[in-house]
Order: C-alpha cells, then structure tokens, then sequence
C-alpha cells in the first residue's frame, strides 16, 4: 500500500511546486534587465551609434579616467554614498530610540518623519532648489534673520554635492528609521531588564544592548543607502544637473549626458563603471557587515 | 486676326490663366504634426502660422507639440529620429547640430522646392549634406555679443567700446558707480558659452582658417592664442568682480528683466533676446542696445553670427506634398511678415522679399550696421565645422566661476570635442 | 516628575524640531500654490495675497493641450498594470524558491540579488527595446518596472513565505488541488500583508519614476506625471505659483496612499524584518 502510495505522492508533490512557475519572470527579467547587462560589456568597449559599432577595445574607459570631469563624477558618487548613509544610519538611529521610548505625539512624529519618503523626488528636489536659493530662497533668508550670511548652497561648487547630499538625507531618512523601529521593537526586553538591574546608565544601555542587537537592521541600512547613494540621479538631477560646472556630477548623471550627447559607447562604459564600482564596494561591504553578524 | 478669334483667343488665355492660378493656389487638405521648441518666441509664431495657414486651407489640421530646448531637446529630437518617431515637420538648430542628427538618412530634401530660391547661400551652407539642402530659415539670423542699457550710459557718458580693454574701462566706471557691470546667469548654463562663442570673429580675424583647422585636427582652442582669448576674457570679467550677485543661480528670463530695467549694465547674448525683451518688458524694449564682443583692435571690429533655426521635414512623414506646402508657406515672404506681426523683427531674414518694419527696436537698429555695407560680420564657429563639444556649457560655467583657469577650460574644450569628432567619424582625430 | 518633566521638554523640542525640518517644506508648498504669479515671484514664506488655488490648478491642467491629464492616466496605468504583473509574478517565483530546494537555487538567488544592486544598463536596453518595438511605448515601460523591481518582491514573498507550513500545501494536495488553485486560493490570500507592503512599496516607487520614463519613454503622448512636472520647469520658470501647484498636484496620490496604508507599511516592515 504505502509502496504503491509514495511513488504518486511524490510525483504529486514535485509537480506542486512546479518550474514553470518561474518561467513569465524569468523570461521578462533576462530579456529585459540580464541581456542588456552582458551586452554592456561588449558595448561599452566600441564607438557606437545605435546602428553601428566599431569596435575600440579600451578606449572608453581610458577616455573615462583621462577626463578630469569624469573622474571627478566617480570621486563625487563614492562621497556622495558615503555621506548620504552615514547620515541616514546615525540619524535614523536617533530618531528611532526617540520614536520607540515615551516621548509624545509619536503618530505624529512618525508620520512626519515617513512622509517624505513617498513624495515625488522631482518635487522634492524642485522646492529644496527654490528654498535654497542665495538670496531669495527660505532658508537663507531664514538665517539672515538671525544675522548669519547663508552660503550659495547649490552655487558654491564646494557645497553644491553636500547640499544634495542633505536633501537626500532629508527625503531618505525616514525609510531607515522605519527599519530600525522594527529592529528595536524586536529586541528582547530582558536585556534591558538585566541591564538595568546591573544598574546600566541611558548611555550605557544604548551601547552595549541597543546598538549590538539592532546590527542586522543596521546592516540593511547601510546596505540599502550605500547603494542608493551610489546610483543617485534624479535629485542631482532635478537639483544642479551635476552644476555648477561639474562639480555635483555622478556616475548615473554623466551616464546620461554622455547618452543626451550621442556618445552611447561611452556612456555604456559608464554604466560598467558603475557596476564595477558597486560590486567592487558593496560586495565586501555586505560581506563584511553581515559575517561580523555571525559570529555574535 | 478676326475679331472673333481674338475674343476666343483672349477668353482661352483667361479661361488658361484662371485655371493655372487656382493650380498654384489648390487648397491643401490633410493633417500635419509640427514639434517646436518652448520658447515663448517659438510658440507664438508657430500659432501663427498654423491660424494663418489654416484659415487659407481649410481642410488641414496642424497639430503643434512642444519640447524642451538645450540638451534636453537635442535628446528628444535625436531619439524620435532613431526610432522614427518624429514629426511631420520640426524646429531645431542649423550649423554642427544640423550635422548631428543624421541629415541624410533623417530627413527629406528640399533642395530644388520653389522657395529654395529665394533663400540666401549661406543659410543654405549649414542645412545642406551630401549635397542636398534640408531646411529653411524660420527666424532672422542673429547676432552673438553684449546688449547695454542705454539709461545707465547716457547717465555715466560711456561712449560704446570698440576694443575690449574699453570695454573693461567702461565696466570699471559702472562699477564704481555702485552698480553691476556685466550680468550672467548661469542658472541656465547655455548662457555661460556668450563670451566665448561670440569672440569667434576677432579669432577669425587672427587666424581666418582656424574653422578648417579646428575639423581637420590640427588647430587646438588651448595653443591657439586667439582662441584661448575668448576664455580669458569670461574669466576676466568674473575676476574683476563686475558680475551680479546672484550669477549663479539667475536664469535667462531673469537676465533679460535686469538688462531692460537697469538692473545690470551689459549682458552677454544673441539677439533673439530682444525677442523676450520685447514681451516681457515692452516699455523698456528702446533702452536696450547692442554692439558686438569688442576684440583687440578697433580696426577689425565685427559681428559674430549665428544662423538662425530651421525648420525640416522628417523622412518618415506620411504627406510629403502638404508638408512641402506648409514648410514653403513658412519660407515667404508672406511667412515673415506674420513673423513680424507676432513677435516683431529681431534682426535681417535670410529670405528674399522679407522685409523689416519701418520701427525696429534700438537692439536691431544698432546690429543691422553690421549686416550692411561697410560692415563686418562672421560666422560663428558651429557654423563652419560640424564639431561641437557638448560639455562646453559647463566647462564655460566653470571659467566664468573662477573654479577653472582658462587655459585649462580650454584645454578641457579640445578633450571634449575629440569626443565629438571621434563620434562623427572624421579623419585625422 | 522629574522623569515626565523631561520627556515633555523632549517632546516639545522633538516637535518643534521635525516641525521645522519636515512639515515647514510642505506648507511652503502649499502656501506657494495659493499665490498668485507676482507674489510667488518673491518665494518667501508669506501668507497669500488671495485665494488664487482653482485658479492655478486650472492653469496647470490645461497647460499644452491638457497633458497633465494624459501624465496621470499613463502614469496610473504603468502603476497599476506592473503592481499587478509584479505580485502575481514573485508571488510565484518566491513561493518555488522558497518551497523546493534544488541546485539552481543558489544561482537564481545570486541573479536576484544582482538585480538589486547591479545598475540596468539603458543604451543595451533602449537598443534593445527599438528592436522589439517596444521603445516608447507604455507596454515597453510597464515590462521595464517588472523586470527592474522583480528582485525586491521576490525576495520580500520568499521570506514570508518561509512563514506559511508546508502541511497547508500537503493539505490541499490531498484534497484533489492542482498547483495553481493551491497557489491562487490557499497561498496568495495568506500572503496578504506583505502584498500590501509590496502594493504599497511598489505603487509609490514606480509613479515617483523620474529616471526610466526619461529614457525609455520620451515623448508627448506617453508623458508621465514625474517628466511632466520636470518638463514644465521650463514653462513656469517665471511662474513659481504654477510649478507648486504641479507639484502639490502630483504629492496628493502618495498622500492618500500614505493615509490609507500607514498602518500596514509598518507592520509590513517589521513582519519582514522578525523573520528575515
């Protein structure tokens, strides 16, 4: 009985989950994201124009690192990432023991702080750009109030990325606290029972219990903004248009001036460089953050 | 010849004459689609045209779609090409940006259309490829130098400069006067290019064959003293201090409301300005004047032109003939004189038989000199080689910011057009 | 005392400050969108001079032949068409990868994380999309949002899913069940919160899409809501009224999405979190 039974059971169970069931996302996803991927790679070494391509081995990227604007594109995405995910993860962690202890008018606070998040990028950037104005914008009017001369925040070319940067912050930080209230209300309440029975100051407590055991939201945080900061675009974009000169371009931005310019070879390169310098960055980074995670 | 023949023959000849004319006159009938630029001048007269237009052929619809100008609608115009997605008929540059969308595969020729001739050569000389013609003049060719508020001289006694070093000294009085001498706005970088672009002619006046050079390769901006001077000159201006407060972030419209109301004393720009001056601030539209980027020697002092817009007919449209018709109606006489009507003159047409109103702002009046006898005028660079490096704009934001130093913008410039050149496939890059 | 005397001076301060920093920029919005041209010109934080709302409101919506009727309809569209194709597709992937061990999995884990990371490369896929005949079209776009936010989805179903006992499978099974009505009646209802967060999610990130519709989608009657506000920039660029009318315009969807799902984004979040 049981014999003649396992044998259909078993093919029952192997046909209930079965492999066609990845087939309409598999074939969508390879065409349209895999496929241009590796044709990148083959791309970004001609000169190109959409009918034809002529071959050029390196010349791209040699072009890339000969330029001193578009080297200045790749310095700005690396401290751009850098600035933007430090941020939202020392932030966001502030604002997540403050939204998770006693304080009042959380929905409030909450809601405020998320909202961002949802709106339009363009719209974002487009009013930050009118606050920040030199002379007419909010903010620097708001300063001379106080009688502190307010700097060209998109002008100086000194300030022009930090100034991005903060938007960026400003619009992204509430995702990252979001993430980090669900890693706090995780964390089991006896290890502040025991921390206060050891008689543990605040600071203590926020130490050597919150911070270690909100590690893996930690993790996702920098992950997800590394990242993030890395591809920016659209704020830059909406922002400076990689202005004044050069000095807020990223990789993404000079990717798409060197396509508005009719230069598709190169700009594939970018879009290799860009990749290379995620894997290259990110790969270790997220190895680094989540084996240290292991060994707890 | 008896009476009755002649009759016969003079009532045959009408009868011929009479069906010849509603020939040439035959209403049009069908539906075009017509992508233009957001330029408020632009805009304006296309609507003119079209109710013009149609109200002589009342059987057509001519649907206007608007893009963006700058890179972005170089973007726009180059994709609908590729994809064969554009327009039946479309507004866009003439010169090198011409050569950048693939004329000869893109669009159709109009070289032997009946109104080709009434167009001057040199119009035609930067819409042709492969030996065909490809577009017509919409606009009036413009000029590239420095409007002045006129107020602000008569108030100081400036006399207009002839040489850049009197050009600066006039810039030294405004400024201790207490006002801002020269007004920028590289809110939208385009503008940034002015003082650079417009000193073409005193480099042609230097170096005549720096154009045929600069396309085979062998003229570079950064070892060609002449060339490099148009970025010296950008810095020197910011250096000096005489730019507005607000350079860095302003935009055109902003430029063009400083220069009509006083705000500011020079504003580098082409002369389709006076165009937006004339609608924005008409009351002020006679205290703006003209004159071209003064270069060293008072002797050989001229205009830096640019040929204007034009308009083409895509290859892939489905009605030719109408397309034909309309482009040609745009193309006369008739057409500049609805020009006119709309947005007023701005400078000299480029088509036979337009003629230029009797009251032309202070703005035209003091650049027609130019286009006249006695008077000197050259193209600008796009116009004589089909490279142009497109990160020019920014690279001249950087000059006239002090983050660069000249001679390295230049240097930059040569970096970025090799790209260019190297993209067009030509020789000896 | 002491305890409730600091929390409240905390509060106050917390209050105040996120005033301040996140809700300030909003009214300046809205305040903005009152005006009228001259008065907006000034761009300071001022009370309006009039009640100039409808009459901006107007203004924007008619601008160019009404084309920001057309962005929201496209816009909906693409939002509605991918958020469906993209549920129903991880849903099926993340609950095969997530039930059957087999030796690929390891490789197709590899491909999603990639696509998570790994910028797409556009010219390859512009080409390639000229070639299909899919460039500039609203279909071509709605498979780019699939292919490009698969990766997340998945990876958000595969986790939960891992919450769901097999025995409810097995149940089925044996209840005369085929794969598919196991899938759609028993698995797919039960997945209901993280579908929500991934409704969500997905909804706000693709109508917010300002980067993809500027390449693959260019054009006048394929406009969407994010291009459109951008390309008005130009077109109110003395008109600072109407560019914040456009853009409290395009923030009321996200708004009603936020007020609807508050709740459940939340929970969605920390429901992955626990068990991811």
């Amino acid at each position: 009985m049981t014999a003649a039974v396992a044998p259909a059971l078993k093919m029952q169970r192997r046909s209930l989950y079965p492999g066609w069931f990845y087939l309409p996302a598999a074939v969508i996803y390879s065409v349209l994201f895999l496929a241009p991927t590796f044709a990148s790679l083959y791309f970004s070494l001609t000169r190109w124009t959409l009918f034809d391509a002529t071959f050029i081995g390196l010349d791209n990227f040699a072009q890339f690192f000969r330029e001193p604007f578009l080297i200045q594109g790749l310095v700005n995405t690396v401290i751009y990432a850098v600035i933007t995910s430090g941020l939202k993860v020392v932030i966001g962690m502030m604002l997540a023991v403050m939204l998770t202890s006693q304080i009042m008018a959380r929905g409030y606070l909450r809601s405020v702080i998320f909202f961002p998040v949802l709106v339009s990028t363009i719209g974002v950037g487009m009013t930050f750009t009118v606050l920040m104005h030199p002379t007419q914008g909010m903010i620097n009017q708001a300063l001379a109030l106080f009688g502190i001369a307010g700097p060209g925040w998109l002008v100086d070319p000194k300030l022009a990325l930090f100034s991005v940067a903060l938007v960026d912050v400003w619009k992204g930080v509430g995702l990252a606290t979001v993430i980090y209230i669900a890693g706090l209300v995780a964390i089991p309440k006896d290890y502040y029972e025991a921390a206060r029975i050891d008689g543990a100051t605040k600071l203590q407590n926020f130490f050597y219990v919150t911070l270690p055991l909100s590690r893996p939201a930690t993790a996702t945080v920098i992950t997800l903004s590394f990242i993030g900061g890395l591809r920016t675009f659209d704020l830059i974009w909406a922002m400076t248009k990689g202005g004044p000169g050069f000095a807020s371009d990223t990789v993404a931005s000079v990717i798409y001036k060197q396509y508005q310019a009719g230069f598709y070879g190169l700009s594939t390169a970018g879009n290799v460089v860009l990749f290379i310098l995620i894997a290259v960055l990110v790969v270790p980074l997220t190895m680094f953050l989540n084996r240290k995670q292991g060994h707890e | 010849m008896t009476r009755t023949k002649l009759f016969a023959l003079t009532g045959a000849s009408l009868l011929g004459l009479m069906m010849t004319a509603n020939a040439v006159n035959a209403q049009q009938s069908g539906y075009l689609s017509l992508l233009i630029d957001n330029g408020p001048q632009s805009v304006a007269v296309a609507e003119a045209w079209v109710a013009a237009y149609t109200e002589k052929n009342p059987d057509v619809t001519i649907d206007i779609e608007v893009r963006p100008g700058g890179g972005e609608g170089d973007n726009i115009v180059k994709t609908r090409l590729a994809t064969g997605a554009m327009a039946d008929v479309f507004f866009y540059n003439s010169g090198s940006l011409f050569q950048a969308i693939n004329p000869v595969q893109n669009l159709l020729p109009v070289t032997n259309e009946p109104w080709q001739a009434g167009i001057q050569d040199s119009f035609k000389s930067v819409v042709s490829a492969g030996g065909e013609v490809y577009g017509t003049p919409f606009a009036p060719a413009m000029g590239g130098g420095i409007f002045y508020n006129k107020p602000i001289y008569e108030e100081l006694g400036l006399e207009i400069p002839k040489t850049w070093d009197e050009f600066m000294a006039n810039n030294e009085k405004i400024k201790a006067a207490g006002k801002t001498a020269v007004i920028q706005t590289y809110g939208e970088t385009w503008t940034s290019q002015l003082f650079v672009l417009a000193d073409f002619y005193n480099v042609l006046t230097e170096v005549p064959d720096f154009a045929e050079k600069f396309t085979a390769g062998e003229a570079k901006f950064a070892t060609t003293p002449a060339a490099v001077k148009g970025f010296e000159r950008l810095q020197e201006v910011y250096e000096a201090g005489y730019l507005n407060a607000d350079f860095g972030a302003a935009t055109y419209p902003d430029g063009i409301r400083m220069i009509a109301t006083g705000e500011g004393a020079h504003y580098p720009m082409l002369t389709f300005g006076i165009g937006a001056i004339a609608e924005t601030q008409p009351d002020h539209l006679k205290d703006v004047g003209f004159f071209a980027q003064p270069g060293d020697d008072a002797a050989t002092n001229g205009l830096t032109t640019w040929m204007p817009d034009s308009v083409y007919i895509a290859k892939t449209t489905a009605s030719p003939d109408l397309a034909k018709d309309f482009v040609g109606f745009i193309g006369s006489p008739e057409g500049c004189d609805i020009r006119n009507e709309a947005v007023g003159a701005t400078g000299p047409y480029m088509i036979a038989g337009c003629e230029l109103p009797a009251d032309v702002p202070p703005a035209v009046a003091d650049m027609l000199p130019y286009f006249q006898e006695g008077g000197h005028n050259g193209p600008a660079l796009e116009f004589l080689s089909p490279i142009k490096g497109p990160a020019l704009e920014q690279i001249t934001v950087e000059v006239g910011s002090g983050i660069r130093q000249a001679a390295d913008g230049a240097a930059l410039y040569d970096e970025d057009v090799r790209k260019q050149a190297q993209q067009l496939g030509l020789s000896g890059w | 005392m002491k305890h409730s005397r600091a929390a409240i001076a905390g509060g106050i301060a917390a209050i105040a400050a996120t005033f301040v920093v996140f809700v300030i920029p909003f009214l300046f919005i809205i305040l903005m969108a009152f005006k009228d041209k001259q008065q907006s010109a000034l761009r300071d934080f001022s009370w309006p001079n009039g009640f100039h709302l409808f009459e901006n409101l107007y203004e924007v919506i008619k601008t160019r032949n009404w084309m920001m009727i057309t962005a929201f309809i496209n816009s909906s569209l693409i939002t509605v068409v991918s958020v469906t194709l993209l549920i129903v597709l991880a849903a099926m992937v993340g609950f095969v990868l997530a039930r059957r061990k087999t030796k690929w999995n390891g490789l197709i884990e590899f491909l999603i994380l990639a696509g998570l990371m790994i910028p797409p490369a556009v010219v390859p896929t512009i080409w390639l999309l000229q070639g299909l005949k899919l460039f500039g079209t609203l279909h071509g776009m709605i498979l780019i949002q699939v292919a490009y936010n698969l990766p997340f989805s998945i990876i958000l179903y595969r986790a939960f899913i891992a919450t769901i006992p097999r025995e409810l499978d097995e149940a089925a099974v044996i209840d005369g069940a085929r794969p598919l009505d196991v899938f759609f009646r028993i698995i797919l209802p039960l997945l209901w919160p993280v579908t929500v967060t991934n409704i969500v999610v997905q909804s706000v990130g693709i109508f917010n899409d300002f980067t993809n519709p500027l390449y693959y989608l260019p054009g006048n009657q394929n406009a969407t809501v994010q291009l459109t506000l951008y390309n008005f920039q130009s077109q109110f660029s003395t008109a600072y009224n109407l560019l914040f009318t456009n853009i409290l315009l395009i923030t009321i969807p996200p708004l009603i999405v936020f007020m609807f799902f508050n709740r459940q984004i939340v929970a969605g979040m920390t429901a992955g979190a626990v068990k991811g």
